[in-house]
């Protein structure tokens, strides 16, 4: 067996070591050592298992297994009604809850043909990126967690912390929000609101530097990030993977731009992409640095939604919800929206009833992690670890 | 000097190690303690505050408590044997270099003729617990803290006895006393500080703080703290110590803030002037009195240890891990050719002067 034993792999993933390290898995089974790494581990942000063979601390193969948090979403969809299904919604992908509501009331929406008011449409967008930051809050410090570094997972949480307490006072919930509904909100904004928003906003601007200084920029943490674990464009496309991890990857695709809904072309934002500014173009680095840009983008947004706010008159922002969905548009759709972490697509089929008669929920985080045992042959265990933290996954929107 | 030669040597030395033995328990649940504190300093919150009253401060007491009372785990695979023997030696091998480190100029266990190779050489049995830790335990992950410990500890050994040569050709002497005298008289007379009392001249002065430099940052990795945890790397392997469970865990926990200590209170004592003041007026001759000079030699003595734990988890707090590829790459391409060079040219210098 010793003369096998030539697998002396130089670090760092290039496509023909990655070719190379598939084949010699393959060949050699009960050669090498077959690790299970989860489903309880600290680094796979719930309940993913990924099993992985390795030659020392070298991954040749990794494999995703997923489905310990399926809570058949799609399937409960059928039996409850058109509304019930918004906090259901919730519970995907519960660090962006916000845009999920979003994503299910726009899809409903222009199935029924339903129009919101411009004002709703605005608190929506106010909200929705005020959710994204608290997303990118956590994805950042959970990912400095992986790293090895503690305290920006706690300042980040911090941070994160203010946006939560201006949901509570908003809509009363922090995590699971419900607060889009179809055709309106659940609340309108309280008093005195968007002023807690501008002040948020003011706090919030130098605190991005600062990450930066503290976390971004750190030499140790660089050289963990620079020409790791890198995701091609073509490689992205191929495996669907959308959201920060495709921008990481040079595409600049946004679907608030290129698709635009809730006015969204209205807003001047721009959209950041990873440049190789460490390493490679699509690097964990890239994929890290992207959602440092759009917590600033988003923070753009945030302050001029406030501003029309502070300028439109009040209205009900229950107006246009209908009196009943007993009776809705027969019909099918499929719609897509700018999830944190990707796209996230309704294919809704509805018969005309109370209920769905079926509904697909594409979401992003399960597209995302696809592409990992594609990225995993040729690391280290370490840089898995780095991985799976910079595509971003929540096991509740990968299981569903 | 007449009281401490009366007394039988085997009742000093009985003494001794009891008296150590409290100071390391002492010392390690005040420095859980302060790890608590210092990460909440660095991350803007309180740490500990309830238990026992002023900021917490019997809180590690009442987890040392918990840890005793747990129930002891020991997994159906393991290796029983190597596994219940593993957190002794460990324990044991970072007590026992505390038998050479002068707390002051009279109170050292033994100052033996080769007290810092004794140091050297008692510490390295730790890699062997670790790596039987790991083996013992029949799990994966902790195997992979075990080859990690095995790998960086054995590799970071060098560089830490090359930089700790430097203080040993300037003074001529490997006994911790002998080193330690050599530096009265102010913090100018610090070896750090090219020692001007040693042999060699104030030209060294560049290469002995490169000397220390390496020290310190090898002997992060020697203890696996921060940046070079990687044999814990609680977030990607958990680390060797995976299946240990109540005091056994705690046996680890107790050794990793004794090695802290011991590495700290070897710099001093080889860097930073030992028990000596940084002034010479700060200090009492024992002529004067001898429980006052090794009373306030002993203060500066864990006064300099604790400045260096405290940086060590400041350090802990601020800075992520390293991959294991580049841990090695610092180990053999940038800290063992500097302390080459830095002994080389400091032997040099030591000859011609």
């Amino acid at each position: 067996m010793s003369e096998k034993r030539e697998l002396n792999l130089p670090l760092g993933p290039t496509p023909e070591k990655m070719q190379a390290a598939y084949a010699a898995a393959d060949q050699m089974p009960g050669e090498f050592m077959h690790v299970q790494m989860g489903p309880q581990h600290p680094a796979t942000h719930g309940v993913l298992r990924v099993e992985i063979e390795t030659d020392g601390e070298m991954i040749l193969k990794g494999t995703p297994h997923i489905g310990y948090l399926h809570r058949c979403f799609e399937k409960v969809a059928e039996n409850i009604t058109w509304p019930q299904i918004v906090p259901f919604t919730d519970r995907l992908d519960y660090c962006s809850s916000m845009n999920n509501n979003l994503g299910w009331s726009l899809a409903c929406e222009k199935l029924f043909g339903i129009e919101v008011s411009e004002r709703v449409q605005t608190i929506r967008v106010l909200a929705a990126e005020l959710n994204r930051i608290a997303n990118h809050c956590v994805a950042l410090g959970s990912y400095s967690l992986d790293i090895g570094a503690w305290t920006p997972f706690l300042l980040l949480f911090q941070e994160r912390e203010h946006i939560l307490d201006l949901f509570e006072e908003l809509c009363g919930g922090r995590l699971l929000l419900n607060y889009i509904w179809i055709g309106g909100l659940s609340h309108d904004i309280p008093d005195g609101w968007l002023k807690k928003v501008r002040d948020f906003t003011e706090y919030m601007k130098p605190k991005v530097p600062e990450l930066n200084q503290l976390l971004s920029y750190n030499k140790i943490f660089t050289e963990r990030l620079a020409n790791v674990a890198v995701i091609p464009a073509d490689v992205c496309l191929q495996y669907g993977v959308t959201g920060p991890n495709l921008r990481g990857a040079g595409v600049k695709w946004d679907l608030r731009k290129s698709e635009p809904y809730s006015g969204y072309e209205t807003y001047d934002f721009d959209i950041p992409v990873g440049t190789g500014e460490m390493g490679q173009v699509g690097d964990a680095f890239d994929r890290y640095m992207v959602r440092v840009h759009e917590i600033e983008q988003s923070l753009r947004i945030i302050e001029q939604a406030a501003g029309r706010l502070e300028k439109m008159p009040g209205d009900d922002v229950q107006a246009a919800i209908p009196r009943t969905f007993a009776k809705v548009p027969a019909g099918e759709i499929y719609f897509r929206t700018e999830q944190p972490k990707g796209e996230l697509g309704f294919y809704i089929v509805s018969n005309g009833k109370s209920k769905p008669q079926r509904v697909k929920c594409r979401a992003p985080s399960f597209s995302n992690l696809c592409v990992l045992s594609k990225v995993a042959p040729g690391l280290l265990i370490a840089d898995m670890v780095a991985l799976i933290g910079s595509i971003d996954i929540v096991l509740g929107d990968v299981d569903r | 000097m007449n009281l401490f030669h009366q007394i039988p040597l085997e009742i000093r030395w009985v003494v001794y190690v009891v008296a150590m033995i409290v100071f390391v328990s002492l010392f390690a649940l005040f420095a859980i303690w302060l790890e608590r504190k210092v990460a909440a300093w660095a991350q803007d919150r309180m740490g500990p505050m309830e238990t026992g009253g002023f900021h917490g401060w019997s809180q590690t007491i009442a987890d040392m408590i918990k840890l005793l009372l747990k129930e002891d785990i020991i997994p159906d695979a393991a290796d029983r044997g190597l596994f219940k023997l593993a957190p002794y030696i460990v324990f044991t091998s970072s007590f026992a270099a505390f038998a050479v480190l002068p707390f002051a100029a009279n109170l050292i266990g033994s100052d033996l003729n080769i007290g810092i190779y004794y140091i050297v050489a008692v510490s390295s049995l730790v890699v062997i617990s670790i790596i039987m830790a790991g083996w013992a335990s029949n799990n994966k992950w902790s195997l992979y803290g075990g080859m990690r410990a095995a790998s960086q500890m054995i590799s970071y050994e060098i560089p830490v006895a090359l930089s700790l040569l430097v203080p040993i050709l300037l003074v001529g002497s490997l006994s911790m006393q002998d080193l330690v005298k050599v530096q009265a008289g102010g913090f100018w007379n610090w070896t750090i500080f090219g020692n001007a009392l040693g042999r060699g001249s104030i030209l060294q002065l560049p290469f002995t703080i490169v000397a220390f430099i390496i020290y310190f940052w090898a002997s992060l990795a020697e203890v696996n703290r921060v940046p070079f945890d990687l044999p814990e790397g609680e977030s990607e392997i958990i680390g060797f110590h995976v299946e240990y469970s109540a005091m056994r865990f705690g046996m680890f926990f107790f050794a990793e803030f004794a090695n802290m200590f011991l590495v700290s209170g070897v710099a001093v004592a080889l860097f930073l002037g030992g028990w000596h003041a940084p002034f010479p007026f700060l200090e009492v001759s024992a002529e004067t009195s001898l429980i006052w000079c090794n009373v306030i030699g002993t203060f500066w003595f864990i006064g300099k240890a604790l400045i260096l734990v405290f940086i060590q988890m400041w350090l802990r707090w601020t800075l992520p891990r390293l991959r294991v590829d580049q841990l090695m790459h610092v180990c053999w391409k940038v800290f063992l050719p500097f302390s080459f060079a830095n002994v080389l040219i400091v032997s040099l210098l030591v000859v011609i002067s």
